[in-house]
């Protein structure tokens, strides 16, 4: 299947918009769920506040929320595709830079140093596009998530040693938690790396965080993880915004990578409650949206 | 002036007030943490470029902030030809609140150089905040952070703009009606569910870490 480019623009663009305005069917039961269970007044009552939001954006046809975030492309080019890498990268970026001003949105997005907006949600390497590959025959995946400050600016990485041992990764994550406090809009999801070299056990963090509720860690030991720290960090109390309650986190999420005979790494990165994304996927009948 | 209006937390002590802004020493002096309030009137939107610009360059707004109530944001707005309804040539489309914390260390001029009484954003804030509020009068109010659709419903219009080079991030002046209700999290007597929140969680890291087989 040969890939059309000015699709895959449109579908860029197309995706950045979605995605800020639907949340996932995983993350709304996910708040049916904990709604369910919550115990905290407060608590009760901010969680409300939030399924009220779902309901009115979908309503009055608005974004959820008023961050638009760093915009993550991640593209998964599955056997037998004919694309040119190269223009699909500038694809995506010319599509983020139409729905920035097209739609319009807020660019969050600036120079580093000089602090410039150039009001695309574009710069230096981003939008912010990753490269993979499946096995589906004849299908291109391309997933977006507008990655938000306040879950953002809170993110974390120990190089911890293999003479703490596990326990270094359990109390780095309850650490974690407790110095982000409200400033991730909890209820969050927390993504947990594990292994790998620095930028790897970030890089597993960031994907651990995106990855939908009810899906488990592939490796039997990074699940068994994932159940404890889940029902650990909902006992520590910051609740929702971080006002108290047991809803802290919808869950604990853990990717793994092999790592260094001397190496214990372990990195945290957390999606607030608007807990967004969305994907668009190509095959030969054309192009369907999803999550 | 509380009125009779159920409190979300169901705290029979516990008041709602209906606020005009601007308020008075007197009137934001009363607010006590758990309280909840409803604002009308005017509302300032300010960000970290806003206060980096206005406290460490210098930068002098022509807004009067005096009694006045800010929140911590960046809004999505639209460009439009000025009109009526849009007479600082910005339709909003999506206006929410960004994590507060950040913004810790301009509480304090923005009080005694403009006046400000009321901080309304997401997250709370810190030691010099809550002294800030104490010695000055001012409270924070907790605005549910993530739920822009819905606080977008709250904001009848963009009034007006300043130093609107550092669009999006711009002196925004909305005009606002029956915006909240909105907990207060800060108060002038030194109270701070924050705090509370952040000695309590602190309380029950031992035993978590017990649960999770760590030993001490």
């Amino acid at each position: 299947m040969k890939i059309d480019l000015q699709a895959v623009e449109d579908a860029a663009k197309e995706l950045y918009i979605r995605a800020l305005k639907v949340l996932p069917p995983d993350i709304k039961a996910g708040f049916a769920r904990i709604d369910k269970s919550e115990t905290d007044a407060t608590a009760k009552s901010i969680l409300g506040t939030m399924i009220t939001n779902i309901k009115v954006a979908e309503d009055t046809d608005n974004l959820l929320c008023q961050d638009t975030g760093i915009p993550i492309y991640n593209v998964s080019i599955g056997r037998g595709l004919e694309v040119d890498g190269h223009a699909l990268m500038a694809a995506i970026r010319a599509g983020c830079a139409r729905a920035t001003r097209e739609y319009p949105l807020r660019s969050s997005v600036v120079h580093p140093i000089t602090r410039k907006n150039e009001h695309t949600s574009c710069g230096a390497e981003v939008p912010v596009i990753h490269i993979d590959y499946s096995d589906k025959p004849d299908t291109l995946e391309i997933e977006m998530v507008p990655k938000g400050s306040g879950s953002e600016n809170n993110s974390f990485l120990k190089m911890a040693i293999p003479a703490e041992g596990i326990d270094a990764i359990k109390t780095f994550v309850v650490d974690c938690v407790l110095a982000a406090g409200g400033k991730t809009c909890p209820p969050t999801i927390v993504g947990v790396g594990v292994g790998g070299t620095s930028d790897l056990c970030v890089a597993l963090a960031k994907r651990a965080a995106t990855r939908p509720l009810g899906s488990v860690c592939g490796d039997a030991e990074g699940a068994k993880l994932e159940t404890q720290l889940t029902a650990a960090i909902n006992q520590l109390g910051v609740g929702p915004q971080g006002l108290g309650g047991d809803s802290t986190a919808f869950a604990v999420h853990i990717e793994i990578a092999a790592t260094h005979i001397t190496m214990n790494p372990v990195a945290v990165n957390m999606q607030c409650h608007s807990a967004r994304r969305a994907r668009a996927t190509f095959t030969p009948a054309g192009v369907a949206y999803g999550f | 002036m509380p009125t009779e209006a159920a409190h979300p937390k169901g705290f029979d002590d516990m008041a709602h007030y209906e606020l005009t802004t601007p308020v008075t020493e007197e009137q934001v002096r009363k607010l006590r943490v758990n309280d909840t309030v409803t604002l009308h009137g005017t509302l300032f939107g300010i960000r970290d470029a806003t206060q980096i610009h206005m406290f460490d360059r210098g930068r002098a707004t022509r807004f009067d902030l005096h009694g006045h109530a800010v929140i911590h944001t960046a809004p999505n707005v639209r460009k439009v030809a000025p009109d009526g309804a849009h007479p600082a040539g910005y339709a909003p489309v999506c206006i929410g609140t960004t994590t507060s914390d950040r913004m810790e260390r301009f509480t304090r001029p923005l009080m005694t150089q403009n006046g400000v009484r009321i901080i309304i954003g997401k997250g709370g804030m810190r030691e010099g905040t809550a002294a800030a509020f104490k010695d000055i009068g001012g409270a924070y109010l907790a605005i549910v952070g993530g739920t822009a659709a819905l606080e977008t419903t709250w904001i009848e219009q963009i009034e007006d703009v300043d130093l609107d080079d550092l669009n999006p991030e711009s002196l925004w002046k909305f005009r606002i009606r029956n915006f909240g209700p909105l907990l207060v999290g800060m108060d002038s007597h030194g109270g701070s569910l924050y705090e509370k929140i952040r000695l309590d969680t602190q309380a029950r890291r031992a035993q978590v870490l017990a649960s999770l087989g760590v030993k001490p």
